[in-house]
């Protein structure tokens, strides 16, 4: 067996990683809060996020953290559009095209990124990317500690827009009784778009704070995208609280996986929960609403 | 009797391509294309007829492909028992998983996870284990006799898929005129309204994930025998997953023709494609993606439905003739 340091540094390892895997599902659970609807370009767009990362370093020579006040900004307005001109219109309504048209959207996004760029991997070297402090005794990379710092605030801004601000009173309106939000003059579109919009800006914070320790390729969504969807259904779709403790199990779960079994097999532990939990209790661990 | 008709004339016509003398690269064309059909309509069954929008149809495809390949190379077993024992293998792996998924009540969006899931596992399963020679994948030792399933010229295997895929239709035909083709469109329509009308849901669900299932491994059996190789991307990928959904939805799902028409189409698109930018990777799947999202937009019934449409607009026309013609300009 491993000795309880190597335990210990994996669990905390895991649960580094994880805080940023629920960055990614609080997105894709945001959107399936309020809109109801699951959407499968959310890797595609996490790995558009990367990429617009990864030239902002390589071209202007933005430091992702810096980037990042432009990055989600930016991603905003990208998700805002996307589902106010081309998702929204085109699936009118059925939940069934929401998830052909996010899903046609992904592999449009991929592929271009593919013929594009190749299938070439690419990473960025920043100055800190391997940095580490010791914290009694585990050596944890600080590019990742500050992850998880940005994860936690991060989740307290949403908090506070979703409780605080005429927005976010807007956004609960409509996820709970979107007739009624309309009735009583909330735009429904708009409010959709924003909370898409919201969701995708979270794939842009991710992105910068994936890429010091991570790379990016045109596919690499994919190995988030039911990594996302796995912390979304433990955490009990759309709730957000959900989203940040599923995130840190599945990074707990991935880790201590992968630590015994290796990483192949660390990634299937991770499907297996997925489907263990959507056949025995598909509202989720954490006792979400359905 | 106009179903069957119809089915007859598409699978006269389609016979006879190779006799006007089409080429290798033709056919190959068009057995790549066939073989998308037969995927395609494997995945109508389910989610066109039954409403159940499974996105990871590749763990059918690569249970057949793979039961096919190492049942031959690993256990001498007959290609054509091994293609049989390959289709009946899909059909158990899809009666499992609906048995696990429709037991706990999956549907909708949940369903198409659940399902994207059991095909990942799979194909993680198949990438390490040593049975299906893990990453370097299995290879069909040639051997060309028919009793090996192996044949020198092209146009024969074309007409083995072709008839797959007539059968195929004749399938969907026989569903669309049975009671149990009754009952899976009822769940379709509306799960509660049918189950409250004395249809046993679940068996009904169970029974077209068989079908379905045993429709999409026989493509994979064919796969594996016509290239002679497999490996876990190929077999367990989600680009046969979304291949599966993309041609029905094309051509229209929940028609006897659709997944036909759409495998035609999108394939002859990627093929344009591939003239026109050249042989890049990603462009033909980026143009099958653009596809998806346009159909949905603007044909949501697909390339059956825009003819259905554009039948019914010129048949009148035809019938008020002459009083009408001048009215419309």
């Amino acid at each position: 067996m491993f000795a309880p340091a190597i335990l210990i540094q994996a669990v905390i390892n895991g649960v580094l990683t994880g805080a940023v895997y629920a960055l990614i599902a609080l997105g894709l659970t945001l959107i399936y809060g309020v809109l109801h609807i699951i959407n499968f370009a959310h890797g595609a767009l996490l790995t558009v996020a990367l990429f617009a990362v990864y030239f902002a370093y390589k071209v202007l020579g933005l430091d992702p953290y810096v980037a990042v006040f432009g990055i989600a900004p930016l991603f905003f307005v990208l998700g805002y559009g996307l589902q106010r001109f081309l998702i929204g219109p085109a699936a009118r309504g059925d939940d069934r095209n929401v998830m052909l048209v996010t899903l046609g959207l992904a592999i449009v996004i991929e592929n271009l990124l593919l013929y594009a760029f190749h299938a070439d991997t690419r990473t960025i070297d920043v100055p800190a990317g391997f940095d580490v402090v010791d914290v009694d005794g585990a050596l944890l990379g600080v590019s990742r500690v500050v992850g998880f710092a940005a994860v936690i605030v991060l989740t307290l801004l949403l908090w506070a827009l979703m409780k605080l601000t005429d927005t976010g009173k807007a956004i609960r309106a409509v996820a709970k009784e979107k007739l009624g939000a309309e009735l009583s003059g909330i735009d429904v579109a708009h409010i959709y778009a924003v909370t898409f919009g919201l969701g995708t800006a979270c794939l842009g914070i991710a992105a910068c704070l994936l890429i010091p320790t991570f790379y990016v390729n045109p596919t690499v969504g994919q190995s988030f995208i039911l990594v996302a969807f796995t912390i979304v259904v433990l955490g009990g779709m759309g709730s957000v609280t959900g989203a940040l403790l599923g995130g840190l199990f599945v990074g707990v779960v991935e880790s201590l996986g992968g630590l015994f079994f290796g990483e192949t097999l660390g990634q299937l532990s991770i499907f297996l929960v997925f489907i263990l939990v959507l056949l025995v209790r598909p509202t989720g661990l954490f006792g979400a609403r359905a | 009797m106009k179903g069957w008709l119809a089915i007859l004339a598409v699978s006269a016509v389609l016979t006879c391509v190779p006799l006007a003398g089409a080429s290798n690269v033709t056919l190959n064309f068009l057995v790549v294309a066939m073989l998308a059909a037969l995927v395609g309509q494997g995945w109508n069954i389910l989610g066109g007829y039954g409403g159940q929008y499974s996105f990871g149809h590749a763990a059918f495809f690569g249970t057949g492909a793979y039961a096919t390949a190492i049942l031959q190379m690993r256990y001498g077993v007959n290609a054509w028992v091994a293609f049989g024992c390959g289709i009946a293998a899909g059909a158990i792996v899809g009666g499992i998983i609906g048995f696990l998924v429709f037991r706990s009540g999956l549907k909708g969006s949940y369903f198409a996870l659940v399902t994207l899931a059991f095909a990942e596992v799979l194909r993680i399963v198949a990438s390490v284990t040593p049975i299906t020679g893990a990453g370097v994948g299995t290879l069909i030792k040639l051997d060309i006799r028919p009793e090996a399933f192996q044949f020198q010229s092209r146009a024969v295997y074309y007409w083995i898929i072709l008839l797959l895929v007539v059968l195929s239709l004749v399938i969907a035909e026989r569903l669309e005129q049975t009671r149990f083709g009754a009952r899976l469109m009822a769940v379709r329509e509306n799960e509660d309204s049918a189950r409250a009308l004395g249809v046993d849901v679940f068996a009904v669900k169970i029974g077209a994930t068989l079908l379905s299932a045993a429709i999409t491994a026989a493509a994979g059996c064919f796969y594996a025998q016509y290239f002679l190789f497999v490996d876990s991307s190929i077999a367990f990928g989600s680009r046969v997953s979304v291949e599966a959904l993309l041609a029905p939805i094309v051509g229209g799902s929940g028609t006897v023709f659709g997944a036909l028409a759409g495998a035609l189409a999108v394939r002859s698109l990627g093929e344009v494609a591939k003239i026109v930018a050249g042989d890049a990777p990603g462009i033909d799947l980026a143009i099958y993606g653009a596809v998806l999202v346009a159909v949905i937009a603007f044909a949501p019934r697909g390339i059956v439905g825009l003819g259905a449409t554009l039948w019914a607009r010129l048949r009148p026309r035809e019938q008020v003739g002459l009083a009408g013609s001048s009215g419309r300009g």
